[in-house]
């Protein structure tokens, strides 16, 4: 009975310490997306926010999550950015335009934000405010995105999100004609959120969905691409393995009753 | 196994960068000298009569312009080599036609003294007519030769006076030469025919429209412009699609450029081997005014017709661009032809279609400008579970594992305590 509790008490042990582990290496690993969130902000050595947009996929501006980039444009531009975006992770892109002075516009105007995958295939929207009408008199308009969290890998034949680059496009799709070319500010922002194992597939992609027209260090995430083979799914399991053991235990000392007799004889 | 592929990527990209490094000449080659040559940018700068409105912040349009073109001046970036050109600033008479070829080079296209383009700028005063057409053609001229990427800088404050040469016929032309052309527009305080003119301009050749009506707009826009051209950038491969698969162009993996018009489709072919994946996208640009709804539908099929894998997108209203893609990764062979024999590739067939359409006014000649990527890299790792590695996940897996080690330590624990007893009674 004693090697029985000893052993339990190890296993115990051992448990804790696994979940210990665990719950760090998931804390480790949610945390990732916020240094690069300082870091972004224009800090010694970081690349600064891009203050500039790109006016198709082939020269969309590359830009990090959590970094402001911000560009000057027509009203009427079409504005691409780019960024990388890794399994299990969900983004939600905002845009902010800043409208020209409500005198010189002669009425309402339709923005609209799209986000595309790294094979320039259109990405849904599960929420968010993607095309906005704003009024004569308003001066700025928000928009918002959030994309379905990306798989490490998915069948040919569905549009799942996959690592890679992220294109967004920011433009006016309904304005008067006489307001086309008028000055405008916008900015565009990305934020990233883990999603976990709720998310991780099985199969991957071998390299990630990125154009050969994003060059530079942008083209992955900070800390590289994951390879998808990390989920929290092995901590489920791992535990659900030591619980399983402990179960065992507990259920052998049940049944198997209080052991050897102890008025038995060592040598019989 | 992933960690054994990544030790695998990482000594091929070792290999690759040995590679490059023992030869560097025949690893450059590829794609080196389109990178080094130096973007051109050309301004062309009405000078016509009308110019000499003062309605720009007090002061006249062409004053505007002159301290616009000396900011910019200075501010160009070393690389870039600037040009200007001039419409309407010589023939101040009525003859049209000769007002309507009133167009010269007033700087060459090249490195840039600063002082002397300076000087050429301050000698300009409102003069003639307006002729656009004739002047972007010059500026297509300008420009021409290398594969460098090329920007026009429009700045007018009039539609075309010249009428039967329309200035964006003439655009939508230059663009399709598929010299990477660029055209750009300012209008100062412009009315409705020029705001429909320029943005005409702008769209035929994926350029920007500006309406400007202050002085620190147009030179902050102009400066914005240059810059941009400064900027690096891919630029396509020209290509053209055949009506079948059969005799189609063979395209490798890289960014390639044709024209397709309204209702038409375009094969091209790519030869994939067994283990590697296809990746395909396709835009196409709405470099006109069409109508209202449209689509746009890439087909991967086997020569032989049979559809693969199909990437469609369609939409409605204002856009520059309608685009989709495709993956096909083509399963690995079965390694029992005998290690020696290479494995064929096979040629998957691109269907590149539209269902764009305009109205009965709009010249659907030349085409629309399709852009095709193509890229081939190593199959994905088959999925054999739809789960990450089979793993469990949530509190049911817990409950089934603790149940499952239950009963079998119960079980256990019931056949030991029957040994023993057994044992006991023996």
């Amino acid at each position: 009975m004693r090697t029985v509790r000893t052993l339990t008490a190890g296993l115990l042990a051992a448990a804790a310490a696994l979940a210990v582990a665990g719950t760090a290496a998931g804390a480790a690993f949610a945390d990732t997306p916020s240094p690069s969130a300082t870091t972004g902000k224009g800090g010694a050595g970081a690349e600064s926010a891009p203050t500039e947009a790109g006016t198709g996929f082939r020269t969309a501006t590359p830009f990090r999550p959590g970094q402001k980039a911000t560009a000057g444009a027509s009203s009427g531009d079409y504005l691409y950015w780019v960024l990388p975006v890794d399994a299990q992770q969900r983004v939600t892109v905002k845009a902010n335009v800043t409208l020209p002075e409500s005198a010189a516009r002669h009425g309402a105007s339709t923005w609209q934000l799209d986000v595309y995958d790294g094979l320039r295939r259109r990405q849904a929207c599960t929420y968010g405010t993607q095309s906005r009408a704003a009024a004569k008199e308003a001066t700025s308009v928000e928009l918002s995105c959030t994309l379905r969290t990306v798989r490490a890998g998915a069948e040919p034949w569905a549009n799942d999100p996959l690592p890679g680059s992220y294109y967004v496009r920011l433009t006016v799709v309904d304005l008067p004609d006489e307001d086309l070319g008028l000055p405008v500010r916008a900015a565009v922002e990305a934020d990233v959120h883990e999603e976990g194992g709720a998310y991780a597939v099985d199969g991957a992609l071998s390299t990630p969905l990125v154009a050969g027209t994003v060059t530079g260090s942008l083209r992955e995430p900070e800390d590289g691409w994951s390879g998808g083979w990390w989920s929290d799914r092995w901590l489920w399991t791992a535990a659900g393995g030591v619980l399983g053991a402990l179960a065992g235990i507990f259920g052998y000392s049940l049944t198997r009753g209080a052991g050897r007799p102890s008025r038995v004889p060592p040598g019989a | 196994m992933i960690t054994r592929k990544r030790l695998a990527a990482r000594a091929c990209g070792l290999f690759a960068a040995l590679a490059v490094g023992l030869f560097p000449a025949s690893a450059t080659a590829a794609d080196g000298p389109t990178a080094k040559e130096p973007p051109k940018v050309d301004l062309v700068l009405d000078v016509s009569g009308s110019m000499r409105a003062n309605d720009i912040d007090g002061g006249s349009r062409m004053a505007a312009a002159k301290q616009a073109f000396n900011e910019v001046i200075d501010a160009v970036p070393a690389e870039v080599q600037l040009g200007i050109r001039t419409l309407g600033a010589d023939y101040a008479g009525d003859d049209r036609t000769l007002g309507c070829k009133d167009t010269k080079q007033l700087y060459k296209v090249g490195p840039l003294d600063r002082t002397e383009a300076k000087t050429a700028v301050a000698t300009l005063a409102p003069t003639g007519w307006t002729p656009i057409g004739p002047a972007l053609l010059g500026a297509a001229q300008d420009l021409e030769g290398g594969k460098a990427t090329k920007r026009i800088v429009l700045i007018t404050d009039g539609e075309d006076t010249c009428a039967p040469l329309d200035p964006c016929e003439v655009a939508r032309d230059i663009a399709a030469k598929g010299i990477h052309l660029v055209i750009d527009t300012l209008g100062l305080v412009p009315d409705a025919k020029t705001r429909a003119q320029l943005t005409c301009i702008a769209e035929a050749t994926g350029g920007t429209y500006t309406s400007v009506q202050h002085k620190a707009e147009l030179s902050g826009r102009v400066r914005q412009l240059v810059d941009r051209a400064a900027d690096p950038v891919v630029n396509p491969v020209a290509t053209e699609g055949a009506k079948q698969c059969e005799g189609a162009p063979q395209l490798k993996a890289g960014l390639y450029s044709d024209r397709e018009t309204f209702g038409e489709h375009r094969w091209y072919r790519v030869d994939v081997l067994p283990g590697q994946e296809l990746r395909a996208s396709v835009s196409i640009g709405a470099d006109r005014a069409v109508n209202n709804d449209y689509g746009v539908l890439l087909r991967a099929t086997t020569v032989h017709g049979r559809e693969i894998v199909r990437g469609s997108e369609a939409g409605d209203g204002r856009t520059d661009v309608l685009s989709t893609g495709l993956r096909y990764p083509k399963a690995e062979t079965d390694d029992d032809s005998g290690s020696d024999a290479k494995p064929a590739a096979e040629t998957v067939c691109l269907q590149v279609s539209n269902s764009f359409s305009a109205p009965a006014s709009v010249k659907t000649t030349p085409g629309m400008p399709v852009e095709l990527t193509i890229d081939l890299v190593d199959g994905p790792d088959s999925a054999s579970d739809a789960a990450a590695f089979g793993l469990g996940r949530g509190w049911w897996t817990l409950a089934v594992l603790v149940l499952a080690g239950l009963l079998a330590g119960l079980v256990w624990g019931w056949i030991s305590r029957w040994r023993i007893s057994v044992w006991r009674t023996n």
